[in-house]
């Protein structure tokens, strides 16, 4: 039996709501005095970062101790990763440790299937980001926040997002934010539409469950949540668009542009911003902008896959796709 | 042969709507009698049944005391000691009532109080909330077979039974009627839910 969150597509609808339910309950104990459940007690989670990431890491590390599990930290800069060894022997030692669950961040797309497939080791393994594939957790805390604010907090659960239109705008070629909301916002039954330069979107996105655009203009106007992605400039060895100016022309929500939005939609951003370039300080500072509810969602839906996989003698969470990846 | 015989055996009422009625009118006066008055009582429930049975004792208390009760539901499914026997259950609803429970006599509501186990993952629960000033436990049925040392204050009816018997209470908010069934278990020996 599988027990790993690797990819967003893994998860059926049921699998999914259920996920967003957990965790609308786990937000009860962040309201509490004590933040705290014995959970977890006695299970060590390894938080395994190839690649930085200090708002992905402390958010599963406030989660995992929330759940009363142990933590272990493992950054690969000066580790003996950056003497050379393997994501194997890493895992072995791991694996002889008695570790019960990675929690993942690589740079290279399929390094988490990689580690929950080879045999290697024993633990479940949670994606939290590999490359350009996929961010499982960050698609399930965004369709949390959606559903929380266009369905309602109480009302929303059992409830997907069945026929809400969302729009991702920028990036996406190199965002596996992107990658990993498609999926699920379709799983979801939402209507996805993207919007970008031609050049930033991936080849084969046509076979996407989504519709594609390069008119954020016209889109606007019939979208309840409009999530606008991170220009990766880290992750660009070529001219993707003219100017930074042009590309906040054309793809970059400012005040006007955000008044065409209806009036019940909400801005979303899986942050770091840029402002002034994705986003406008005006909008960014709103109330519609959702992105600090998202920071806080974030602890909900880890703490709820955590529990979901490790909490019992087996995962609840099931899987639609056995074993081929993209 | 035994076995058989008893599987076959139908599940036999031994608590009907008037009676459940009838206890936790009972109930209510106790808990009244006891906590002098019951001004600081908050009732909790312990999902699922026993969330009806605590909004229900809060409607009689509130009939003999004209004062509105506080009423809650205190989901224990995170503080089970049994965690990990079992696939993880989805969480049920806790709902605190707005001025919490610091101070005040907290009475956990429950359907059946078996093992003694889901009572003592009440408690720690509690711990996690605030500090009441004391904790009572109300069951509509007592079965036996306690695993902890732990007891129940306000007992709707005690229902002597074998470890081979099982207890269903339903009740009309989520199973259409009130009842309490007293039937064989099937096949597998396994733990009070």
């Amino acid at each position: 039996m599988q027990r790993h969150l690797i990819s967003a597509a893994d998860l059926t609808r049921d699998d999914a709501v259920l996920i967003l339910d957990t965790a609308e309950e786990m937000a009860r104990v962040a309201d509490r005095p004590i933040k705290k459940l014995p959970t977890l007690r006695g299970r060590t989670v390894v938080n395994l970062f190839f690649e930085d990431s200090t708002r992905t890491r402390i958010s599963f590390e406030a989660a995992e101790k929330r759940l009363s599990a142990d933590v272990i930290n493992f950054t690969a800069k000066g580790s003996s990763v950056s003497k050379g060894e393997s994501l194997k022997d890493t895992a072995q030692t791991l694996e002889a440790m008695g570790v019960d669950a990675v929690v993942i961040r690589h740079s290279a797309s399929g390094a988490p299937y990689r580690l929950a497939t080879s045999g290697w080791i024993d633990a479940a393994v949670v994606n939290a980001g590999d490359g350009t594939h996929q961010h499982p957790t960050q698609a399930l805390l965004d369709a949390f926040t959606m559903r929380r604010r266009l369905v309602g907090r109480d009302a929303g659960l059992g409830k997907d997002l069945d026929g809400r239109r969302i729009t991702l705008v920028g990036d996406i070629l190199h965002s596996r934010v992107a990658r990993s909301n498609v999926d699920l916002l379709h799983t979801l039954g939402a209507e996805v539409t993207l919007v970008a330069p031609p050049t930033l979107l991936p080849v084969g996105v046509e076979t996407w469950p989504c519709e594609v655009s390069y008119d954020l203009d016209s889109t606007l106007p019939k979208s309840d949540a409009v999530m606008l992605l991170r220009v990766q400039r880290e992750r660009m060895n070529a001219a993707f668009f003219p100017t930074e100016r042009e590309y906040s022309r054309r793809y970059g929500l400012d005040g006007d542009r955000m008044a065409k939005m209806p009036d019940h939609a909400i801005v979303m951003h899986p942050g770091p911003m840029v402002r002034g370039m994705e986003i406008t300080a005006e909008v960014a500072d709103s109330d519609r902008c959702t992105v600090v509810e998202q920071v806080a969602n974030g602890v909900s839906i880890r703490m709820a896959v955590l529990y979901l996989l490790l909490g019992g003698n087996e995962p609840a969470v099931s899987h639609a796709r056995p074993t081929e990846e993209k | 042969m035994d076995k058989q015989q008893d599987q076959q055996q139908e599940a036999r009422p031994v608590l009907e709507g008037p009676d459940i009625a009838r206890v936790l009118t009972r109930i209510a006066h106790e808990i009244v009698e006891r906590a002098k008055g019951a001004d600081d009582v908050v009732l909790l429930g312990i999902p699922t049944r026993g969330v009806f049975l605590a909004r229900r004792l809060a409607d009689k208390l509130e009939q003999i005391t004209e004062r509105k009760m506080p009423v809650g539901s205190l989901d224990i499914t995170m503080y089970r000691d049994d965690l990990r026997m079992h696939p993880p259950r989805a969480l049920a609803r806790t709902e605190i009532p707005g001025d919490g429970i610091d101070g005040r006599l907290v009475v956990l509501v429950d359907d059946v109080l078996f093992s003694g186990r889901t009572i003592r993952a009440a408690l720690d629960a509690l711990n996690d909330i605030g500090r009441p000033r004391a904790v009572q436990l109300a069951v509509l049925v007592d079965r036996g077979h306690r695993e902890l040392p732990i007891r129940a204050d306000y007992v709707g009816k005690n229902l002597p039974t074998s470890l081979r018997e099982t207890v269903k209470v339903q009740l009309a908010e989520e199973d259409g009627r009130d009842t309490v069934l007293l039937g064989a278990k099937p096949a597998a020996p396994g733990a009070h839910p």
